[in-house]
């Protein structure tokens, strides 16, 4: 009893924190990423005091209908992202093997399996699920480590299935999406114990949609030279076009950050301070190795202006149709970056390695990803006939710190930024 | 037996038997990779549907398209495929199931140019009604991609024969299954494992001769109803390409009676409706069969499943033998453990990796887990 009285009040305490702080956000003029986050975290780490509910949803997955239905979405994914960023990664998964995981199994999915059973991990927690809502766009596992949480917590599960798109996205699988996000819709208003509303998600989508243009804006303002940004400036700003698309906050957010970086450019500011090489990056960040990376390749006047990861939140713009947004969505969600075949992700990568001009190509294995690594080794053959730049594939884990070898590793950056160098000045010549 | 004499010189070496078999039939030969596969619609359109195994051994070529981290089954495959030993099939189809299979489609477009390539992209969910008619629409562009690439026409009359052969098939080797479990010397492990490889490569009419005379011949034999005492097992996961784990498990004193294995029940489990149109029939039958760890039927279908197998089979363990780095079943380990141990059904779990751990250590194991059975 006394453990639940508590309870409460630490409810009750973030709860009043978090309206103090949106209060306050409101009279300041830069929102910054931390007061936006605090905000977020705390109103759905209240929900149970306000009656909302909380839907757990994948990094791919339609966050659109919750927004519209007033649900607060939380991404596993995201706070997995923050696991690794605390170098967290490693004692959690160790935890999640203990209960019987393999140790090869993406560590997101081991670190949140671990982290729901404990009062610990970032953010003491995550809030308790509601609902969870699995979208297979980017990879099989989520559909797995959802089937475990929703075993765990004991809620209804909806999985939303976009078969991939190997080399077309056919009419079948046009009219399965479809026909799945009835169902979605329907899951939600038997959730909520209220009549789904249509007009609202057009509202959300459209503010979602000019959001996604918004954030490819910002990631083009580093087609400049030098680059007013780097991939490291985007993996940290990425989180609320993955989290809080289609709110409006997050427009407020993108178009001062939009504004900071034309102005950037206008002066010639470079995010890297001497920017004589330009890298592209393949693959989720190594999110304990961030700031050393991003040093690593500072230290060789090396900027990586773009990535093949945060672009993903607005690869699929061109097809999205005006006229009926809704309708849009299966198809919008369904030819995503990862849910297509090799060949057209290695595609996507040489446009972007022409757009950003970029010298070279920095590819994450990834032991955590299947789907995003392999294939890899082929994209990297293709890269190099078709455009000659050299690349460099590093082989590590997104959120489980315990077998990084830096040494090793920063031997191979070293030999290839040597590379690189060599080659910008024979192209000179 | 000569048809188990015959099974075991084509499971010595399949691609012989498919040369020769297309030198003398002239028929095409299509590979699939997993119980997905539709292999009925494949014989309907007159092609033999050949099980791709992979190999565990010599993967060279393989490595560079495949990371460390990738499972031994889709490597080996992937080896077969880029060392052109498989240059006898005149296709390769793809179902959609895990992360890897899924990459393995595409690596295989980009690197195995010279046979045809489908892409049959299942759904993963198979228990709601748009899942079942995704399932159908589907198995109908299946169809038709296959009568384009092979050139010919698939009626149903001609999906319907095969239908009704493939029924006959699959009860036969369910009852093949339980004649074993009921008497289980009457068979060695060894010729067990290699008539259920056999059904995956030869022709399937001769495979229904060969097997309606094994079955008859097993049936009239007079051979031990006395119970051998050995503790029975059944084994789970993908697939079981070390067929010498039934030999080990045998000499410490267990025996496997049933199995939830890719490359075992799952592929033969289920009826085919005749009274339905066919792709109909061939979705249902995926619908029902149990799953494989990658698709989703709910949330504890596959531990009901085990559960009711080892009920049903009077085992008294569970082996899983889990594939390292086989996703899938890596997730569902733990629940399923956590059930049977609710049931008090002992279980033990043995990691493979591409190579098996030596032959004494691996019997101690078996001994040690057949010993608490």
């Amino acid at each position: 009893m006394k453990k639940q009285i508590l309870e409460f009040l630490k409810t009750i305490l973030i709860f009043s924190f978090g309206k103090f702080k949106k209060f306050t956000l409101h009279f300041k003029k830069t929102k910054t990423m931390k007061d936006m986050m605090i905000v977020y975290y705390s109103e759905a780490k209240s929900a149970r005091l306000t009656g909302k509910k909380v839907a757990w949803i994948t990094s791919g997955g339609p966050v659109e209908p919750l927004i519209a239905m007033g649900i607060i979405p939380i991404y596993p994914e995201n706070y997995g992202a923050m696991i690794g960023a605390s170098k967290m990664g490693g004692g959690l998964c160790e935890k999640a093997e203990a209960m019987g995981y393999s140790s090869d199994l993406c560590s997101y999915a081991r670190a949140d399996i671990a982290c729901a059973t404990i009062n610990g991990g970032p953010l003491q927690g995550l809030p308790k699920p509601d609902m969870l809502v699995c979208c297979n766009n980017i990879c099989g596992t989520v559909l797995k480590w959802y089937e475990v949480q929703a075993r765990y917590f004991n809620v209804p599960l909806f999985i939303l299935d976009t078969p991939i798109c190997h080399t077309e996205y056919t009419p079948e699988i046009a009219r399965y999406v479809r026909s799945q996000f009835d169902e979605y819709f329907a899951f939600l208003e038997s959730a909520c114990k209220r009549k789904f509303n249509y007009d609202r998600l057009n509202e959300v989508l459209l503010r979602s949609f000019r959001t996604q243009v918004l954030w490819q804006e910002i990631l083009d303002t580093a087609t400049n030279k030098p680059s007013p940004m780097t991939a490291f400036d985007a993996f940290f700003h990425m989180a609320l076009i993955v989290t809080l698309r289609g709110t409006s906050e997050v427009i407020d957010y993108y178009t001062a950050l939009l504004a900071t970086m034309k102005d950037r450019v206008t002066r010639g500011i470079g995010a890297v301070p001497n920017e004589k090489y330009r890298l592209l990056w393949d693959n989720i960040p190594i999110w304990h190795r961030m700031k050393w990376l991003s040093q690593k390749f500072a230290s060789h006047n090396a900027c990586l202006v773009a990535d093949t990861y945060t672009s993903a939140w607005c690869g699929t713009l061109k097809y999205v149709s005006g006229d009926n947004p809704i309708y849009s969505l299966a198809e919008v969600y369904t030819r995503i970056y990862l849910n297509i075949g090799v060949d057209e992700m290695a595609k996507m990568i040489i446009a972007m390695i022409d757009k950003y001009d970029v010298d070279g190509l920095v590819l994450h294995s990834n032991r955590s990803c299947k789907p995003y690594s392999f294939g890899q080794l082929d994209i990297q053959r293709i890269v190099e006939q078709e455009r000659g730049i050299p690349c460099l594939m590093i082989e590590a884990d997104m959120a489980d710190e315990r077998s990084f070898s830096e040494s090793q590793i920063s031997t191979r950056i070293d030999a290839f930024m040597e590379i690189i160098k060599e080659r910008k000045e024979t192209s000179k010549k | 037996m000569d048809e188990i004499t015959e099974i075991i010189n084509i499971t010595a070496d399949p691609y012989a038997y498919c040369r020769k078999y297309k030198e003398e039939t002239g028929k095409k030969i299509v590979g699939y990779t997993c119980s997905y596969t539709p292999e009925e619609i494949i014989y309907a359109a007159g092609a033999l549907p050949f099980r791709l195994f992979g190999t565990n051994e010599g993967i060279r070529l393989a490595d560079a398209n495949l990371q460390s981290y990738c499972c031994s089954l889709v490597r080996g495959i992937l080896e077969e495929g880029l060392s052109g030993r498989l240059d006898f099939l005149d296709g390769v189809v793809f179902p959609h199931t895990c992360d890897s299979f899924q990459r393995l489609s595409d690596i295989w477009r980009i690197n195995v140019i010279h046979q045809f390539h489908i892409d049959l992209v299942l759904p993963v969910k198979l228990n709601t009604a748009s899942a079942r008619q995704y399932m159908i629409d589907v198995l109908e562009k299946f169809k038709k991609d296959l009568e384009h690439a092979l050139s010919v026409k698939i009626t149903d009359a001609m999906l319907s024969d095969t239908i009704k052969t493939y029924n006959q098939i699959r009860a036969l080797m369910r009852k093949l299954y339980a004649i074993r479990a009921q008497r289980l010397k009457i068979i060695s492990s060894r010729d067990f494992h290699n008539i259920i490889k056999a059904a995956m490569i030869m022709d399937r009419g001769l495979l229904l001769k060969s097997l309606s005379e094994i079955i008859r011949q097993m049936e009239n034999a007079e051979s031990d109803k006395i119970k051998s005492g050995a503790k029975r097992i059944v084994l789970a996961g993908s697939v079981c390409s070390h067929p010498d784990i039934y030999d080990i498990i045998e000499n410490a004193g267990g025996v496997v009676v049933w199995d939830d294995l890719c490359t075992g029940s799952r592929y033969f489990d289920g009826v085919l409706d005749e009274k339905v149109p066919p792709l109909a029939a061939i979705a249902q039958r995926y619908l029902d069969r149990p799953i494989c760890p990658a698709k989703h039927a709910g949330l504890t279908d596959r531990g009901e499943n085990i559960v009711r197998m080892v009920r049903e089979s009077k085992a008294d363990g569970v082996v899983f033998l889990l594939l390292k780095f086989c996703d899938p079943h890596a997730f569902d380990y733990p629940y399923i453990k956590e059930m049977l141990d609710k049931e008090n059904i002992p279980c033990m779990l043995l990691d493979m990796e591409e190579q098996l751990p030596a032959e004494g250590q691996l019997q101690t194991r078996f001994e040690t887990f057949v010993q608490i059975l």
